[in-house]
């Protein structure tokens, strides 16, 4: 029997589900609208130059030279947070694999009994008690799997969020468990910036017109006048933004659960996850641990190609196709299909499971290495 | 170790899976990562109750530890946001080091008690710590249940 292995790296970022776009060879995870997110970011990189470029050749001379180097240090630490929260993983929980899906299915019609026909199944609902308050989890029909506590489907993503918050288009992705202390930074950051570059715009028009008159100045310095007008419009909508979630995070809830309104009118003070201390709700959210992507956007799946005679069975043969990588024009059913028979399409092949399912951090590629060898030596 | 390593070699040779059991996640104390650890009927006559039992609470303790806000998450939590996170660059962090202990005491339960029993455990972590995944092997000692996946049947090594 004649067979030619060629054995394709492919990551298991190109085979995730979902409507979001990777980059860097699935280091960074966006959205797929990126649009508002460059224009946050021409906002607030123009904004800056102008200021370094009219405002702090002055103010370093004749006010402190420490001003710039402080707004140079803001201006790193917003850029530096607003691209955390757009380029990670937001908590995405990956989609239930067949069985597990079939396993679920099983205990749903367990559940439900016999239901007569023409009646409507009752809804897919379990409920579980935390905390002494009962919380429904609700099933999600596109990802197989009943929604954990705090969970949220996002459909601009089509993917399941853990502690779901929003899906801001400014950042460009979402905002779940594992960057919404990023984001809370980002917001807090940009406040104080905003803030500063507008007081010190202020500062820096006053004190030149006091030696040479407004219009002068004006248009000496034309890109005071961009500036003040951006910081104006921003200062009110981030500042008031940085207060709603402040006062979110004493109450350890998230924007979702309050525009829902499940913990507020009769339902007040029976939030099940807040400590009533809001010290304590602040340091979980801000300083808890730091939790892990469990997708593990860069792992391997392996790909083999193989040219073998006669006995192969259909599914083998659609296996030498290139992998299709879910675009917008993949049809929404074909893509858990292209999930799970990527799936299905490496385990047979494999002869030591363990070297497919490393932890996200061993090295990928000695164990590709060793898979690809031991493939060889079959 | 090498006659347990090679008894887990056998059982990914002969890949005969009858079924997958799932324990699912425990939400009673919240959203912290806590398995169930009611004992799957499906396992009654393949590994004894309070092995499976022990198992499941070891790997709450790990998770709970992985998990606990208190100093030293609060001093990571502080050190990270003062260098703007760039520090996780270069820095494992402490829920990493837990995850990388529960991948070694599992691949351990794997091949000391599960793989003998015919079973193999899962990391939840490629589950989405959903589920702790249990692939339930045909039992070559009875010889008598099919598989019912269709895992099986794609294998050409034979």
């Amino acid at each position: 029997m004649s067979a030619v292995m060629i054995t394709r790296k492919v990551r298991k970022w190109e085979k995730l589900p979902g409507k979001n776009t990777f980059c860097c060879d699935g280091r960074v995870m966006m959205a797929r609208q990126k649009g508002v997110f460059y224009l946050t970011l021409f906002l607030i990189a123009g904004t800056c130059a102008l200021f370094f470029a009219f405002e702090c050749p002055y103010l370093a001379v004749h006010l402190c030279p420490a001003i710039p180097v402080f707004a140079a240090l803001l201006f790193v630490f917003v850029m530096a947070m607003l691209l955390r929260t757009s380029f990670s993983d937001p908590g995405v929980l990956p989609r239930a694999l067949p069985e597990e899906a079939t396993f679920i299915e099983m205990e749903i019609e367990a559940a439900n009994g016999n239901v007569p026909a023409g009646q409507r199944p009752p809804p897919r609902i379990r409920n579980v008690q935390i905390n002494n308050q009962i919380v429904k989890l609700k099933y999600c029909y596109t990802c197989k799997i009943f929604r954990p506590p705090r969970a949220s489907h996002c459909s601009i993503c089509d993917n399941c969020v853990d502690r779901f918050d929003h899906h801001c288009p400014w950042v460009g992705n979402c905002v779940g468990k594992r960057n919404y202390r990023y984001f809370y930074l980002f917001t807090l950051s940009l406040s104080l910036l905003t803030i500063y570059i507008f007081t010190f715009d202020i500062v820096h028009v006053v004190m030149r017109s006091m030696n040479g008159g407004f219009l002068n100045t004006l248009k000496e310095t034309p890109g005071t006048v961009l500036e003040v007008l951006v910081c104006f419009f921003t200062l009110w909508s981030v500042v008031g933004l940085t207060g709603f979630h402040t006062y979110l995070i004493s109450l350890n809830q998230t924007t979702n659960e309050d525009i829902k309104g499940s913990w507020s009118g009769k339902n007040r003070g029976q939030n099940p996850y807040s400590h009533k201390n809001i010290i304590k709700n602040c340091c979980e959210v801000l300083c808890g641990p730091t939790y892990p992507s469990v997708l593990d956007r860069r792992g391997l799946l392996q790909e083999d190609s193989t040219l073998v005679s006669s006995s192969n069975p259909v599914p083998q043969t659609t296996k030498t196709t290139a992998p299709l990588i879910p675009n917008e024009h993949t049809p929404d059913d074909a893509k858990p299909s292209i999930a799970s028979s990527a799936e299905k399409s490496a385990s047979p092949k494999e002869e030591h499971p363990a070297a497919m399912k490393f932890p996200p951090l061993a090295s990928p590629e000695t164990d590709a290495e060793t898979s690809i060898a031991k493939e060889r030596a079959h | 170790m090498a006659t347990e390593f090679h008894n887990l070699q056998e059982l990914r040779h002969s890949p005969s899976l009858v079924t997958k059991v799932f324990i699912q996640r425990d939400y009673s104390e919240g959203t912290v990562c806590r398995f169930q650890t009611k004992f799957p009927s499906e396992l009654d006559n393949r590994i004894e109750r309070t092995l499976l039992e022990e198992t499941v609470k070891t790997l709450n303790s790990y998770y709970a530890e992985a998990e606990k806000i208190g100093g030293q998450s609060y001093l990571e939590g502080c050190l990270a946001c003062a260098t703007a996170y760039i520090i996780f660059l270069c820095m494992e962090t402490r829920y990493e080091k837990v995850l990388r202990k529960i991948s070694g005491f599992i691949q351990e339960q794997n091949e000391k008690i599960y793989a003998p029993r015919g079973l193999l455990l899962t990391d939840p972590i490629e589950r989405g710590m959903r589920v702790l995944e249990i692939s339930v092997f045909e039992d070559r000692g009875s010889g008598g249940s099919s598989p019912s996946s269709t895992m099986s049947s794609g294998s050409s090594a034979r």
